[in-house]
């Protein structure tokens, strides 16, 4: 296993600017620690109350952690990412109006594959089309260029905050339109940039979902990560996936237990609106955990180093010759560089590497239209000297 | 109150991780688009570590002790899977890594799902899958997906057992499409007569478990595979129970078209409380093309000298992406740890000894449970948890008495064609010692049912808390340890 595994360069050898939905942070120890003890590792779903208090108890705060940090009144138990859960976003709002609202108004901001996996969920829903997208909006498209497209038959808009672009917008007019045309709003978050932003609860959202991996999950090759959903308690009867509830021992002392069980799959079988059954207990435990540790302080901590780390990488490659980066439009730690037409970001890319620095996402692949655009992610794992060498590499890539 | 939680535990000022100030210049903050505050406990690491700790205590796990879950195989989950997929070149890639970076990942998925396919038959798979639900709306997905190929649209009905896991349903349900339930005949089978009213055109397919809920091997398997293959419907098989299978029988020698594996069941990664699982995707030759993806593939042959070239290719007419990225990676590697570690002849051990260990406790307690299907059992066995001369005892009433001998209960109320099912699944990683432990407290209940069934109602006594007022969370609702108002 080891041979296998050193066929492979991990971020632990490379200088990590690669993001797009999966990012280098750093993990406290003890996260790891707690999520390999037996107790936690080895228990099923905690479907007996009086011998699983532990992972129940964990999950509750785990909900209570989520709703705080997404401004939010309900989070569920976890879903399996946050792809998955933007596809339960849309199922849950098509079910609210009964199927009789089809139409998702999406933006081209969304992670390009929360949007393919929510076509292909959909793709046995009667009466069901997407608006937006790539097919009619620019991919560069503001959260007011998504308005138009919102009408009564609109059961759900759904947006990123920041986008994934790493772009942050204020969200309350565009909350604002889709209300007034009865629809709901999902917004797809990274948590960590939580810390720092402004939650899309205080936007009015109706919906937050995102992918919690950047709360202390390893980055794993892509999984397992973590789905957060969290919503307003008037929806918590049509929310998927497991529950967690509050109630007391037949001594009245405190204890926890799954409740609203009656929606899910095991009971109503055919007419369950999820067949959601394992969820990711372990990863939400490890978020819990993650969460826990750093806490009010840490939270914010985190976000504003990798805001200011972000910023500066931007400021510095937007000063080389033939690079540049979008400094008007607030962005968190995610931002595009345009490099010089002369040379393929796949190129780039290899350059960087033979610097030993894993460089940022081609956009080209999920974006026609953005032709030499790289989307690069810096955290707080990215020191001055990391980001010195890779504008240096950058600026001997447009000199060669 | 066994532990506060965690919000109670927080105390102004304090902090569990301790980060650097910025070693760059800071860049004023967008301010109108900063939160004001953020309701989080504030508590220091060697606290935090105490608390979950502490609540670890209250959990029952399986390096516990028995956790005979029917249908839920839960074996001893092997320590040298944790450490493998710790390596950092495995923990530490990104997902989105220039291929050539990973060649040691798309390896190991490669030959990963080249040995599912070997181990089921089945000639294509997709590990994209992140569960066993989710691998069976891939599944139905894909027989949706191959009908409207060849422009059978009028294919709309899936059967399925009544004996099913719900998810099952809910997942054809998901796909698009109406349920229509079969019924079990006497022996614990498909009824056949049943099962050929239900094939016309409109079905699209079946959703068969084998062995079934019952932990039975299907007798009308092969039967009933071709009466749905005559009326035009594919076979999907709920991998489920797939212990009881290996190294012995192939799904897709059975005539499976489609099915999943759950790779925290079979292949011995671990439940963590209620995931990660992962659950594969294997089908047939007709229905490879439409696998979701990205899956890993040889892109480029190798030879003496140099290795194969691997990548992530996406099937010509797939289903599309059903997740971010290729699937639970971490638990591939555990899965991938065990199968090497156990290779094909203790793979058919596993199968052997699951079997014998079900039996064997099956042997133990047939003469006080009542069995409703008296069969030799595969890899799990189901007794109805009831007496008609202790009527007030149930099958949740023994389930909470073995708590106070030390035993997680078995599976209970489900299959839901038994009367008060107690479903029990032992696996093949619990010695004799242990199984005759559980057989004589179940022995014992059974006495102490008919003789003092106050102590079976009171249960259980030992547990760090008693029986829970389940009404009173569903009314209540307290979902968060906060009110809107801390906020």
């Amino acid at each position: 296993m080891q041979e296998i595994s050193t066929g492979n360069a991990s971020t632990r050898d490379l200088a990590c600017f690669l993001g797009a939905g999966a990012y280098h942070h750093y993990i406290p120890a003890a996260v790891d620690s707690i999520i390999r003890r037996g107790e936690f590792l080895t228990a099923y779903t905690p479907y007996q109350p009086e011998v699983s208090q532990g992972t129940l108890q964990a999950i509750f705060e785990y909900q209570s952690l989520i709703a705080a940090l997404t401004g939010m009144e309900v989070s569920n138990a976890s879903h399996y990412d946050g792809a998955t859960a933007a596809a339960e976003a849309v199922i849950m709002a098509y079910h609210n109006f009964r199927g009789k609202r089809g139409r998702l108004v999406l933006s081209p901001g969304v992670n390009p594959q929360y949007r393919e996996t929510i076509r292909t969920y959909m793709q046995g829903y009667e009466n069901f089309s997407i608006a937006g997208d790539a097919d009619s909006l620019a991919p560069l498209s503001s959260p007011e260029a998504v308005v138009p497209l919102i009408d009564q038959n609109t059961c759900l808009v759904l947006v990123q905050y920041p986008d994934f672009f790493g772009r942050i917008y204020d969200l309350t007019s565009l909350v604002k339109a889709a209300h007034e045309a009865g629809a709901l709003v999902a917004v797809a978050v990274n948590p960590l940039s939580l810390g720092l932003l402004k939650p899309p609860g205080e936007f009015g959202a109706d919906i937050v979902i995102g992918e919690g991996q950047s709360l202390g999950i390893p980055l794993s090759y892509g999984g397992p990560y973590l789905g957060i959903f969290a919503t307003k308690k008037e929806y918590v009867r049509r929310l998927a996936g497991r529950l967690v509830g509050e109630t007391v021992d037949k001594e009245g002392r405190r204890a926890y237990v799954l409740t609203l069980t009656a929606r899910e799959q095991h009971i109503r079988r055919e007419k369950a609106t999820s067949n959601i059954c394992t969820n990711q207990g372990l990863m939400a435990l490890a978020s819990t955990v993650y969460m826990s540790l750093l806490g009010k302080q840490g939270m914010r901590q985190v976000a504003e180093l990798c805001y200011h780390k972000a910023h500066y990488t931007a400021q510095c490659i937007n000063n080389l010759p033939g690079f540049s980066v979008d400094m008007e439009t607030p962005f968190f730690h995610e931002f595009i560089v345009r490099c010089p037409e002369n040379i393929s970001v796949d190129e780039i890319n290899a350059r960087l590497l033979d610097e030993g620095i894993l460089g940022g996402y081609n956009l080209e692949r999920d974006y026609p239209d953005l032709k030499n655009c790289m989307l690069m992610a810096v955290t707080e794992m990215n020191s001055r000297a990391e980001i010195e060498a890779l504008c240096d590499a950058l600026n001997e890539v447009s000199h060669a | 109150m066994l532990e506060p939680t965690i919000y109670e535990l927080s105390s102004p000022g304090r902090v569990g991780v301790r980060f650097p100030e910025p070693d760059v210049p800071a860049t004023p903050l967008p301010d109108e688009l900063v939160r004001t505050n953020l309701n989080f406990p504030e508590v220091d690491e060697m606290s935090v570590v105490r608390h979950f700790n502490h609540l670890s205590h209250l959990n029952y796990s399986i390096d516990a002790g028995l956790y005979p879950l029917g249908s839920c195989t839960m074996k001893y989950n092997p320590r040298v899977n944790e450490e493998a997929a710790r390596l950092p070149g495995f923990a530490f890639t990104h997902p989105l890594q220039p291929e050539d970076t990973v060649q040691g990942n798309l390896l190991l998925m490669y030959n990963l799902q080249e040995w599912l396919k070997e181990i089921s038959g089945l000639k294509g798979v997709s590990l994209q899958p992140a569960a066993g639900a989710h691998g069976e709306l891939v599944g139905v997905l894909i027989i949706r997906a191959y009908h409207r190929a060849r422009g059978d649209y009028q294919r709309t009905r899936i059967i399925i057992p009544d004996s099913a896991h719900g998810t099952n349903p809910a997942s054809s349900a998901m796909s698009g499409f109406e349920v229509v339930n079969v019924h079990t005949d006497k022996n614990g089978n498909v009824d056949l007569e049943s099962l050929r009213k239900l094939c016309d055109e409109r079905l699209a397919g079946i959703m068969l478990t084998n062995p079934n809920t019952l932990g039975l091997f299907d007798q009308n398997i092969i039967e009933a595979i071709n009466m749905v293959h005559q009326a035009g419907g594919q076979v999907y098989g709920d991998g489920a129970n797939l212990n009881a299978l290996l190294g012995i029988a192939k799904p897709g020698d059975l005539g499976f078209d489609v099915m999943h594996f759950n790779l925290h069941k079979t292949f011995s990664t671990p439940h963590g409380g209620g995931g990660p699982g992962s659950g594969p995707v294997g089908v047939a030759e007709h229905l490879v093309d439409f696998l979701p993806g990205p899956i890993a593939a040889i892109v480029e042959d190798g030879d003496d000298e140099t290795p194969p070239l691997y990548g992530l290719v996406m099937p010509e007419r797939s289903i599309g992406r059903v997740k971010s990225f290729y699937g639970h990676f971490g638990m591939m590697v555990r899965a991938f740890t065990y199968i090497a570690m156990h290779g094909p002849d203790g793979l058919r051990s596993v199968a052997e000894h699951a079997v014998l260990n079900a039996n064997y406790l099956l042997a133990r307690l047939r003469s006080v449970y009542h069995l409703p299907y008296d069969r030799t059992c595969m890899h799990e066995c189901v007794f109805s948890g009831h007496w008609e001369d202790a009527p007030d005892v149930h099958a949740l009433d023994i389930a909470k008495r073995l708590m106070d001998y030390h035993f997680h209960p078995p599976t209970n109320y489900f299959p839901l064609i038994v009367h008060e099912a107690l479903m029990i699944e032992p696996t093949e990683t619990e010695n004799k010692e242990t199984l005759d432990a559980f057989a004589d407290a179940l022995l014992k209940i059974a006495e102490e049912a008919h003789t003092n069934p106050e102590l079976l109602k009171e249960a259980p006594l030992v547990t760090p808390i008693s029986r829970v007022d389940e009404v009173k969370a569903a009314r209540d609702l307290v979902l968060c340890c906060w009110q809107p108002d801390d906020m």
